[in-house]
C-alpha cells in the first residue's frame, strides 16, 4: 500500500466564483521515498501541498486522497498533523505573544494524546528538542521568543525544519524550503532534513533549485504546470530544468496541457 | 428619557443619605452639596452628548436604585475570600456594597507613617490630609456621574504615602457587591495621596457575586507629588447584570511615575473615564486596559492624557477582546497644552472581534497646541487571523486551542506587563476558562514553562 496516493485531485479557491487551481493531480508515493517537485511561479505546488494540509481555503472539486490507505481529504488539518503530516511552509506564519517553546510543547502533546501516548512534561520536552535544536544550529534564546516574530526569512525555514525534526512526521512536505537561505543555511536546513529520511516515511519537496537535492536525493522528481503534475523523472530531470528552465517542458508536453 | 423621575430617586437618596450622622466636617459637607446640586442640574447624560455617543445610560438612569447596605451574609465573604490577594498583599481593606467590612479586611504591618484605612474612619478623625485633597481633583462639572458620587462621599479608602515611604507588595481595594432583591447603588471613593518620593502599589478590585441588578459608580482620585511613584491596577469583575461606572482622576506632579492596568471583564455595562493630568514637567504616565468583553457586554472606556507641562512622555495602550454580541468603546484623547513642548506620546487601540457580531467603536482624538511634540496613535481591529489559526492546527493543536491562543497571544500584551500576580492569573484563569481550554493548553504555566526554558 502506498503512503499517499493522489488521484485526478482537482481544487479550487473556495470563494464565489474562485479560480480552478489543481486540475487532475496524479501522485503516487511510497514510504521510504523522496519526490520532488518542480515548476514556474504560479503553477499550483504550494496549492497542492496546502491542500494536503488541510486548508480550508481551497475547494477540492474532484478526485480523491488516500493516506495510509484513509480517506485524507475528510481529515481536519489538525487530524492530519496528528497522523503524521507535516508542512514546512513556504512563507511561515509569525505568530506575536506565543513562544515557541510552548506552542511546540503543546504540538507534541497533541500527537501524543492521538496516539495513546503520556503527555510529555517540561524536562522530557526540552530533552527531546535539546538535540533537533543542536541539529539545526539553533541558539538556546530561541525557544523563549515568540513563533517566527522578527526572524530573518532564513531564521524562519530553519524554524520550520526544527519543528519537523521535533515532530517527526510520516509525511512531509516541504514547500520552498531552501528559496531565500544563503549556502551554509541551506546545507544546514538540507541536511536537517535529509537526516529525517526513513524507511517508514516519505518526503515531498517542492523546489526551484537542483541544489537542496543534493543534500536530500529524489527517487521521482515531477514537473507541474498549469495544476497538473505533466512530467516525471529520475534526479536528471531536476539538474535539466536547473540549468534550462521549463521551456522545453512545455514544448515536449504542449499538446496535453 | 424621563431626566425629571430619573433624578428623583437619587436625590432622594441624598435626603436619606444626609440623616445619618457622623462622619461629616463641614468643609465636606459644601462638596457634597455642590455635587449633588451639580448633578441635579445636570442630570444623567443621553447619546446626543458626544462624550456618550457611543453609550447609553438609559438603563441607569430608569431604575430606582436605593442605597446600598452591609452585607453580612455568606456570600459577601465568599466573594472577598475568592479575591482576596492573601500574603500577596502588603494590606488589603474590603468593602461590601460601600461600606467598610474590617472583619473580612486585613491589617498589616505598613512602612512608618503609611495609612491604608477606610476612608470613613479617616473623616471621623477629620485627618488633615484630606480637605486639602478629597473632591478636589475629579470634575464635578462635565461628568454628572462625579458630581453624583460627590453627594455621596462617606466611605471608601484612604490611602497616605508620607515623603519617601515606600511599600513594597501591593495595597489591595477589595469592593465587593452582593445584589439584594431591589437594585441598589454605591458610591465609593478612593483618595489616593504620596507624598514626594513615595512608591506603592495600589490595586482596586471590584467584584460582584451572585444575581441580581446593582450600581457601582466609583470615583478614584490619585495624586502624586514631585518624585512619587504609582503603580495602579484595576481589576473589574462585577456580575453580568452590573452596572459600573467609574472616574479616576489622576494628578501628577514632576517628576513623578504612574502606570495604570485596567482589566475589565463584568458587568453589562461598563464606563471608565481615566484622567491623568501631567501637571510637572517631567511627569511619565503609562495606561494601558485590556477588555475582555462577551454575550451582550458594554464596555467603554474614555481616557485622557492631559500633557499641561514640557517634557512628559506617556504611553497608552488598549486591547479589547469582544465576543458574542458585546460592544467595546474606546475614546483616547490626548491633549498637549501649549506649554507642554517636547511632550513625547503614543496611543494605540486594538481590537480582536471573536464574532460578527460583535462591535468596536474606536476614536483616538489628538488636541495639541504646541509645536515641538512628538505624538503618535493607531488602531486596528479584526477577527482572528486564520493564517495563523491554519499555522497552529498544522502542528496538531485543536481549532479551538489555536483561536484560544491566537486570544490569549492578543491579550498577554496587556496581561504580561501587569506586576501584580494575582490580577494576572485571575486573568489568565478567566481566559482559560471561558474557552473551555483543553488542559495541554493552560495558558496559566506559560510563565512558568518559558522560566523553565530560560533556565536551560
Ligand atoms: N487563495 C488564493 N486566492 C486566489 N488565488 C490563489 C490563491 N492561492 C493561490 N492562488 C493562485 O493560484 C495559482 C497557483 O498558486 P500557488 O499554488 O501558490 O503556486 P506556486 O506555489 O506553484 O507558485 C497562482 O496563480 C496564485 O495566484
Ligand atoms: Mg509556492
Amino acid at each position: 500500500m502506498a503512503l499517499l496516493e493522489i488521484k485526478n485531485l482537482h481544487a479550487r479557491v473556495a470563494a464565489p466564483g474562485g479560480r480552478d487551481i489543481l486540475k487532475g493531480v496524479n501522485l503516487t508515493i511510497n514510504a521510504g521515498e523522496v519526490h520532488a517537485i518542480m515548476g514556474k511561479n504560479g503553477s499550483g505546488k504550494s496549492t497542492l501541498a496546502q491542500v494536503l494540509a488541510g486548508r480550508e481555503a481551497y475547494e477540492v472539486t474532484e478526485g480523491e486522497v488516500l493516506y495510509k490507505g484513509q480517506n485524507l481529504l475528510e481529515l481536519s488539518a489538525e487530524e492530519r498533523a496528528r497522523e503524521g503530516v507535516f508542512l514546512a511552509f513556504q512563507y511561515p506564519v509569525e505568530i506575536p505573544g506565543v513562544s515557541t517553546s510552548y506552542f511546540l510543547k503543546a504540538a507534541v502533546n497533541a500527537v501524543r494524546k492521538h496516539r495513546g501516548e503520556k503527555e510529555l512534561d517540561a524536562a522530557a520536552f526540552l530533552k527531546l528538542v535539546k538535540d533537533k535544536m543542536k541539529l539545526l544550529k539553533m541558539e538556546p534564546s530561541f525557544m523563549n521568543r515568540a513563533i517566527n516574530e522578527g526572524f530573518s526569512g532564513g531564521e524562519k525555514k530553519r524554524n520550520e525544519i526544527f519543528q519537523m525534526a521535533v515532530m517527526n512526521p510520516a509525511l512531509a512536505l516541504m514547500d520552498e524550503t531552501d528559496s531565500g537561505l544563503d549556502v551554509d543555511a541551506l546545507k544546514t536546513v538540507a541536511e536537517g532534513a535529509a537526516s529525517l529520511r526513513r524507511p517508514d516515511n516519505a518526503i515531498l519537496v517542492v523546489t526551484h533549485y537542483e541544489r537542496l537535492l543534493q543534500y536530500i536525493v529524489p527517487d521521482v522528481v515531477h514537473v507541474m504546470m498549469n495544476g497538473r503534475l505533466v512530467m516525471n523523472g529520475g534526479k536528471d530531470l531536476a539538474i535539466k530544468v536547473d540549468t534550462q528552465g521549463y521551456d522545453w517542458v512545455e514544448k515536449e508536453v504542449g499538446q496535453l496541457v | 428619557m424621563t431626566q425629571v423621575a430619573d433624578k428623583t430617586t437619587h436625590l432622594s437618596n441624598f435626603t436619606q443619605f444626609r440623616e445619618v450622622p457622623g462622619g461629616s466636617p463641614s468643609w465636606l459637607e459644601a462638596r457634597r452639596k455642590a455635587g449633588i446640586d451639580r448633578f441635579d442640574f445636570i442630570g444623567f447624560p443621553t447619546t446626543r452628548e458626544e462624550e456618550w455617543r457611543h453609550t447609553n445610560v438609559a438603563p441607569i438612569a430608569k431604575t430606582a436604585f436605593k442605597l446600598a447596605s452591609r452585607d453580612s451574609a455568606a456570600l459577601a465573604s465568599e466573594t472577598a475570600a475568592r479575591f482576596g490577594f492573601g500574603n500577596d498583599a502588603a494590606v488589603e481593606l474590603v468593602f461590601v456594597n460601600g461600606h467598610y467590612a474590617p472583619h473580612l479586611s486585613r491589617p498589616a504591618k505598613l512602612p512608618r507613617g503609611v495609612r491604608a484605612i477606610s476612608l470613613a474612619d479617616a473623616l471621623e478623625s477629620d485627618d488633615a490630609a484630606l480637605e486639602p485633597h478629597l473632591a478636589r481633583y475629579a470634575d464635578v462639572v462635565k461628568n454628572p456621574f462625579v458630581a453624583l458620587n460627590a453627594g455621596f462621599i462617606r466611605d471608601g479608602a484612604f490611602v497616605h504615602l508620607p515623603r519617601g515611604a515606600t511599600v513594597e507588595k501591593p495595597i489591595h481595594l477589595l469592593f465587593v457587591s452582593t445584589p439584594s432583591r431591589e437594585p441598589a447603588v454605591a458610591h465609593p471613593r478612593v483618595l489616593v495621596v504620596a507624598e514626594e518620593g513615595a512608591q506603592a502599589t495600589v490595586v482596586e478590585s471590584y467584584v460582584g457575586g451572585g444575581k441580581g441588578v446593582y450600581f457601582t459608580n466609583a470615583v478614584t482620585e490619585i495624586v502624586a507629588a514631585p518624585g512619587a511613584r504609582i503603580d495602579h491596577c484595576k481589576l473589574q469583575q462585577e456580575n453580568l447584570e452590573a452596572f459600573h461606572v467609574a472616574t479616576m482622576q489622576v494628578q501628577l506632579g514632576r517628576d513623578s511615575h504612574f502606570v495604570s492596568h485596567s482589566a475589565s471583564i463584568g458587568s453589562r455595562l461598563t464606563r471608565n473615564d481615566l484622567n491623568v493630568v501631567m501637571a510637572g514637567e517631567h511627569a511619565d504616565a503609562t495606561v494601558n486596559g485590556l477588555v475582555l468583553a462577551t454575550g451582550e457586554q458594554h464596555i467603554d472606556n474614555h481616557t485622557l492624557l492631559d500633557h499641561a507641562q514640557p517634557n512628559c512622555p506617556s504611553h497608552e495602550l488598549y486591547k479589547h477582546v469582544l465576543g458574542a454580541k458585546s460592544v467595546g468603546v474606546f475614546k483616547g484623547r490626548i491633549l498637549v497644552r501649549q506649554a507642554a513642548q517636547k511632550t513625547d506620546s503614543k496611543q494605540t487601540s486594538k481590537a480582536l472581534l471573536l464574532s460578527d457580531d460583535a462591535t468596536m467603536h474606536s476614536m483616538p482624538a489628538l488636541e495639541i497646541y504646541a509645536d515641538d511634540v512628538k505624538c503618535t496613535h493607531g488602531s486596528s481591529l479584526g477577527p482572528v487571523d486564520e493564517e495563523q489559526v491554519f499555522y497552529l492546527r498544522t502542528r496538531g493543536v485543536g481549532l479551538e486551542a489555536a483561536r484560544h491562543l491566537m486570544t490569549y497571544a492578543f491579550a498577554a500584551d496587556i496581561t504580561r506587563r501587569i506586576r501584580v500576580e494575582p490580577v494576572r492569573r485571575r486573568l489568565e484563569e478567566y481566559m482559560a476558562a471561558q474557552h473551555g481550554l483543553p488542559i495541554d493548553l493552560r495558558i496559566t504555566d506559560l510563565g512558568a514553562h518559558d522560566e523553565a526554558v530560560r533556565q536551560l
